[in-house]
């Protein structure tokens, strides 16, 4: 850990400033995840008439042997690749652009730092309106190519439209990120390969692009991690995981597995699953940042 | 600017418009949606320009209700949340990353962890646990059940304590040559260096609180309680009916228009804090 080397002697000031933080971390995160630890080494009956039975790994057991787990979680996947993937390839793109216009572009920056601000599940609902298979504009262009258009009933369609709907809505941040980092690029290091005879295009792929490495890494791990997670509300708002299980991802299915279906134990399982991911995910960021960051 | 390209220049422009134009369709046709009658819209091709009803439409939704919630009452309870959790949070943060900055004690470091492990594990993976804590303490259908637990993660605390360590040494020496205590330097010095950052976090939170949905939609189940943002389902999910897409589209924008307004408001120090972390 980094630290400053001057402090305040006598430390234990520290702990009443630490301790509100420390209560609720404790009370609404600790031992919530605890719980859920626990939670999934019972099994319960829908209505909590009986006691838990003990269980032992049976839920763990029963996610291995679950292929529709198996599909679950590449799914997840596959939609967290494909929302990275477009929001933050358009993301690089309109920062390379904004980036070297420089200060003429800062009116643009107003519009596309809009998606930001809007809630995942107002997000979807204006795309679900924009591909709606009888009013929308969208879908009225691909119905008019011939194709069968209405995610209501294709699976695959369901997909693209939360995955577009996902990208739009994350590809603020993106563009925020990229654009910082590229403006920390030393203004010197351009000009020199300007005067080489580099081009905008040659400056952005051979040099631009090779420096964005780390803030493209920290952007991959924060995009999967808001697909994975946040993006619970706008499935749930436009295709509350359908047509049948194709929208479903993994943390669709522990809301619905508790939520509606009342298998508390099945369900803790594939939360601690979750919280596997996800703290490998938020360590290995951590460890990055940490390398990377030089304080004062 | 590097070289003089003027063809270049304007296809640089060409490109920025065409992304502004394709990040703000959704937006357009919201509003065009919104300022039509129900009968204009119930039949495709849909209007491509605004129609004269938005006004109509606005006032009947702002007097109106949703499910039997009158809308100033989602709005109200939206804002206590939003604000509930960006104040609460950054008061539970700001001294938290203070002691872990400028305080050596027995376990700092397990405490750090222990806070931090919180950094991006989203309410959603936690959520039947934590609703079963929030029943016992009897917080279900109150705003403190609604607000506590979103305030347990640790981003504002991060953020706070990278602030503190950029900020040079030599002003906590100079304070203390000064005789400035922890109150003191708190108050005097670091809170006014931190003020950029502080309202990002207050930016980020506000807009992460208002836009909560799932949470809500868990602990609100009396409808007094309930936010905006989770009616919007109520709105579309009428079954056998045709939605009324023009009354979507204005609580839509209803509902966006309070963080949309917030994080253009504050956009330069919003920016900087939010990507300060990347330098």
């Amino acid at each position: 850990m980094i630290d400053k080397r001057a402090h305040f002697q006598g430390g234990v000031g520290g702990y009443p400033l630490l301790l509100p933080q420390v209560a609720v971390t404790l009370n609404f995160f600790i031992y919530p995840a605890g719980m859920a630890v626990r939670q999934a080494f019972y099994t319960q009956d829908a209505w909590g008439v009986n006691a838990p039975t003990f269980v032992g790994l049976t839920h763990y057991a029963a996610l291995l042997n679950d292929p529709g787990y198996l599909y679950r979680f590449l799914r997840t996947l596959s939609f967290s690749a494909s929302v990275a993937l477009v929001s933050i390839s358009l993301a690089l793109l309109s920062s390379a652009v904004a980036d070297y216009l420089f200060k003429q572009s800062r009116a643009y920056h107003t519009f596309l730092i809009v998606p930001y601000a809007v809630a995942p599940a107002l997000a979807g609902v204006l795309w679900l309106f924009l591909f709606n298979p009888t009013l929308g504009i969208v879908a009225g262009r691909l119905q008019a190519f011939g194709i069968d258009w209405n995610p209501k009933v294709h699976g695959g369609q369901a997909m693209t439209l939360i995955i577009i709907a996902a990208a739009w809505n994350y590809l603020s941040y993106n563009f925020l990120f990229f654009f910082a980092a590229m403006q920390s690029i030393p203004h010197s290091l351009i000009e020199a390969a300007a005067i080489d005879g580099a081009g905008p295009v040659r400056r952005f792929r051979d040099l631009i692009l090779p420096l964005l490495s780390p803030t493209t890494f920290f952007l991959v791990v924060t995009n999967v991690i808001y697909a994975f997670f946040e993006t619970f509300s706008l499935i749930d708002a436009v295709t509350q995981g359908g047509p049948g299980e194709s929208t479903t991802t993994l943390v669709y299915k522990v809301f619905q597995d508790s939520y509606v279906g009342h298998r508390y134990g099945a369900s803790a399982a594939q939360s601690v699953v979750l919280i596997v991911i996800v703290s490998l995910l938020t360590f290995a960021q951590f460890r990055f940042v940490e390398r990377k960051v030089s304080y004062a | 600017m590097v070289e003089n390209r003027p063809l270049t220049r304007l296809f640089a422009h060409l490109i920025m418009i065409a992304g502004v134009l394709l990040v703000m369709f959704p937006v357009y046709v919201m509003l065009v949606t919104a300022s039509h009658e129900l009968a204009q819209i119930a039949q495709a091709p849909l209007p491509l320009l605004p129609g004269k009803a938005f006004f109509t439409n606005l006032h009947s939704v702002l007097t109106g209700a949703v499910d039997k919630t009158p809308l100033w009452r989602l709005l109200v309870n939206s804002l206590i949340m939003a604000l509930g959790i960006a104040v609460l949070k950054i008061a539970v943060s700001l001294p938290a990353a203070y002691a872990v900055v400028y305080y050596r004690f027995p376990l700092r470091d397990g405490f750090f962890w222990l806070i931090f492990i919180t950094l991006m594990l989203p309410v959603e993976v936690r959520i039947v646990p934590t609703f079963s804590v929030v029943a016992t303490l009897h917080l279900v259908n109150s705003y403190t059940g609604l607000i506590l637990p979103l305030i347990a993660s640790a981003t504002a605390t991060f953020l706070f304590r990278q602030t503190f360590l950029s900020i040079p040494e030599e002003m906590f020496e100079a304070a203390r040559i000064d005789g400035a205590g922890p109150l003191r330097f708190f108050r005097d010095i670091l809170l006014p260096l931190s003020r950029t950052n502080i309202a990002a976090v207050f930016v980020i939170l506000y807009t992460y609180g208002w836009n909560q949905y799932l949470w809500p939609m868990m602990v609100a189940t009396d409808p007094a309680l309930r936010t905006i943002v989770m009616s919007i389902k109520t709105l579309i999910g009428v079954a056998d009916q045709v939605p009324r897409w023009n009354t979507i589209m204005i609580v839509s924008l209803i509902a966006m228009l309070p963080p949309v307004v917030v994080v253009l408001l504050m956009q330069k120090s919003f920016v900087r804090g939010l990507t300060e972390r990347e330098k």
